[in-house]
């Protein structure tokens, strides 16, 4: 099942789970994920499906940054969005003076009608894209996402709309500074009340979420003392292991030692990283199809393994990052373009998600 | 002291573990986890055919998990728990309680080797009982709990060392071996590789990750006794491919 689910909108074959869905939401904003763990949604619905669901209750969730571009805010602004759209209870740390104001910039969920003309879209767009042999599967991929839409397990969001007021007035959001704290005990208290709060929620799992935004970065009084940070890590890990909560933490590996960085990636029970690229790097263009659309690659290093000792292998590890409409976040696998000349050879057009971006020419 | 016989490549490469006062050393790196390995040791430990007890030290996950993985396997934990064959630390909560009250590093430490000991202790005054396996997981963290004293951790591995010859225990620990592939200065890890009879060493394929091999394995069995009293040390070299039930192994190229 998990490997079904791996499967981003990658147009190729894809089995249609539906195993997997009849046992869906008993409660809103949760699903049930293989071994026994509990699911959430990152409010990417493509992220969600590449990690096989989403991401597991009780899991640390590291993404890397890249250094010169903010990319990792797409990822903690859909993972808030979602988070306040399901009612679930949230804390947001980030080292700027403000971290209210970023609520600011959450996005708003798409109106259903919307979200049916979307899917149209992408099924035309697919139409162009995919290779004729396998135009007989887009149908059944397409209403696949069509059917996360209606369980609202997870939401598309419209970065253009902010988000709407009423989901603010929602009890629990915590918006913490780390800016001001001297240390991060304080934080980590504050983190652990929170949590014991969520949990103590009539008995009923709600699933919360942490956001913490920057970790490393070098305006925090604490930033040079690595053991701290990696110890506020630990135990924030292993407070969050024992609740119905995801975190969420966000780091820029560039500040910090590498072996300070390696120790924090082993601390994540899933790890992704996001990079930019290049706006004008002709050799790349060249070689990808729609890089005029990407923003970003982001690749996937490790997916959470609660209960198993199964490593998760996913078919291929970077995705692009697209904003399509320039509304919504979408990870495709990366198609290479067709070489020219190359006529009626359908591996160019079709065999291409390689898992690398500097796969040179084609050796057949 | 009857264990199972050898099934697989890494029993094989691993030898006769009855002899006492061994230490095992498993080193991963982030790409593929050794955990598998420990959870293989940990089940060989437990088995119905053996009369070891282990105590377990785990600083990377709950209880819940390891029972789970291992009811997969085989091996019921809950209840070799209850029958006191199975210890377990459990040091994601001890952990909390211990800083809360102000406790420095160095205590937490000394309160943890005090427990281990008197576990041990108990576990030998029963008759049955023949052979303790203590197991940590994993050694890194370990080292985050001492505030990045390397020093102590040290400190606290050579005394569970010198148990392996009181007592007859061996010792089990998981690192990670790229956290410390930077620095150059003597390290945590070359120490433990000195202390370890067995160096595990689980790596990626050097082309990627694949879907039917997870990845490559190196056991470098030391103080092998020949006849002649001298040691000798042995390295195999094969791949593997984690699966929820068992393991498989086999030679690089060998998998059908």
């Amino acid at each position: 099942m998990v490997m079904a689910a791996n499967k981003p909108r990658s147009g190729s074959f894809s089995r249609n789970f539906g195993a997997a869905s009849s046992s869906v939401p008993s409660i809103p904003g949760l699903k049930h994920g293989p071994n026994g763990t509990m699911l959430l949604s990152s409010g990417i619905p493509d992220l969600d499906k590449i990690l096989g669901g989403g991401l597991a209750l009780g899991s640390l969730v590291m993404v890397m940054e890249d250094p010169e571009a903010p990319h990792h805010m797409l990822l903690l602004r859909n993972f808030m969005s979602q988070g306040l759209v399901h009612h679930q209870p949230l804390i947001y740390a980030s080292p700027a003076t403000d971290p209210r104001g970023f609520l600011g910039t959450l996005p708003n969920p798409m109106v259903s009608k919307d979200d049916k003309s979307r899917v149209h879209e992408t099924e035309q767009e697919k139409g162009l894209r995919i290779a004729w042999q396998y135009k007989k599967y887009i149908g059944e991929h397409s209403s696949e996402s069509h059917r996360d839409g209606k369980s609202e397990y997870c939401n598309d969001f419209d970065l253009r709309k902010p988000l709407e007021r009423h989901f603010f007035s929602w009890k629990q959001i915590d918006c913490v500074s780390l800016k001001e704290s001297a240390d991060l005990a304080a934080f980590h208290e504050r983190c652990s009340s929170f949590l014991s709060q969520a949990n103590q929620n009539n008995g009923n799992i709600t699933g919360g979420r942490i956001a913490i935004q920057s970790l490393c970065s070098p305006q925090c009084e604490y930033s040079n003392r690595e053991w701290e940070m990696l110890s506020f890590i630990r135990s924030l890990k292993s407070v969050v292991r024992l609740s119905n909560a995801v975190a969420v933490v966000t780091f820029s590996p560039s500040l910090v030692s590498t072996t300070f960085s390696i120790r924090l990636q082993h601390l994540a029970d899933t790890l992704v990283s996001v990079k930019a690229i290049p706006d004008e790097d002709k050799e790349l263009a060249k070689l990808l199809t729609g890089y005029k659309d990407m923003v970003g690659l982001l690749s996937v290093h490790k997916v959470a393994r609660f209960n198993t000792q199964v490593p998760t292998i996913l078919e291929t590890t970077t995705f692009s990052m697209k904003l399509q409409k320039r509304r919504s976040l979408v990870l495709e696998c990366i198609n290479q373009a067709p070489v020219d000349g190359a006529t009626g050879s359908s591996y160019a057009s079709s065999g291409s998600c390689s898992g690398s971006s500097k796969t040179g020419s084609f050796d057949f | 002291m009857a264990n199972a016989p050898p099934s697989n490549l890494l029993d094989e490469s691993l030898g006769d573990t009855s002899g006492v006062g061994r230490m095992i050393l498993v080193e991963d790196c982030v790409e593929t986890s050794g955990a598998f390995v420990v959870h293989h040791l940990l089940k060989r430990a437990l088995h119905p055919h053996s009369s070891d007890a282990v105590v377990f030290l785990s600083f990377s996950h709950p209880f819940s998990h390891y029972d789970r993985v291992l009811r997969k396997m085989g091996c019921n934990l809950s209840v070799q728990r209850d029958n006191k064959r199975l210890l377990f630390f459990d040091m994601l909560a001890l952990d909390h309680l211990d800083r809360d009250r102000g406790k420095t590093s160095e205590d937490i430490l000394i309160a943890l080797y005090g427990e281990v000991q008197k576990a041990v202790e108990v576990s030998r005054s029963y008759e049955t009982r023949h052979h303790i396996t203590v197991v940590i997981d994993d050694v890194s963290l370990m080292e985050v709990d001492a505030n990045g004293s390397s020093d102590l951790v040290l400190d606290f591995l050579r005394y569970c060392c010198s148990l392996t010859a009181q007592f007859g225990c061996s010792l089990i620990a998981l690192n990670h071996g790229d956290v410390y592939s930077i620095v150059d200065q003597p390290n945590l890890l070359l120490q433990l590789e000195y202390l370890a009879d067995i160096v595990i060493k689980i790596e990626p394929l050097a082309t990627g990750l694949a879907k039917d091999v997870h990845g490559q394995l190196t056991v470098t069995n030391r103080n092998l006794r020949v006849d002649s009293g001298k040691s000798r040390s042995r390295v195999h070299n094969f791949q593997f491919r984690i699966k929820d039930n068992s393991v498989e192994y086999f030679y690089p190229g060998s998998k059908t």
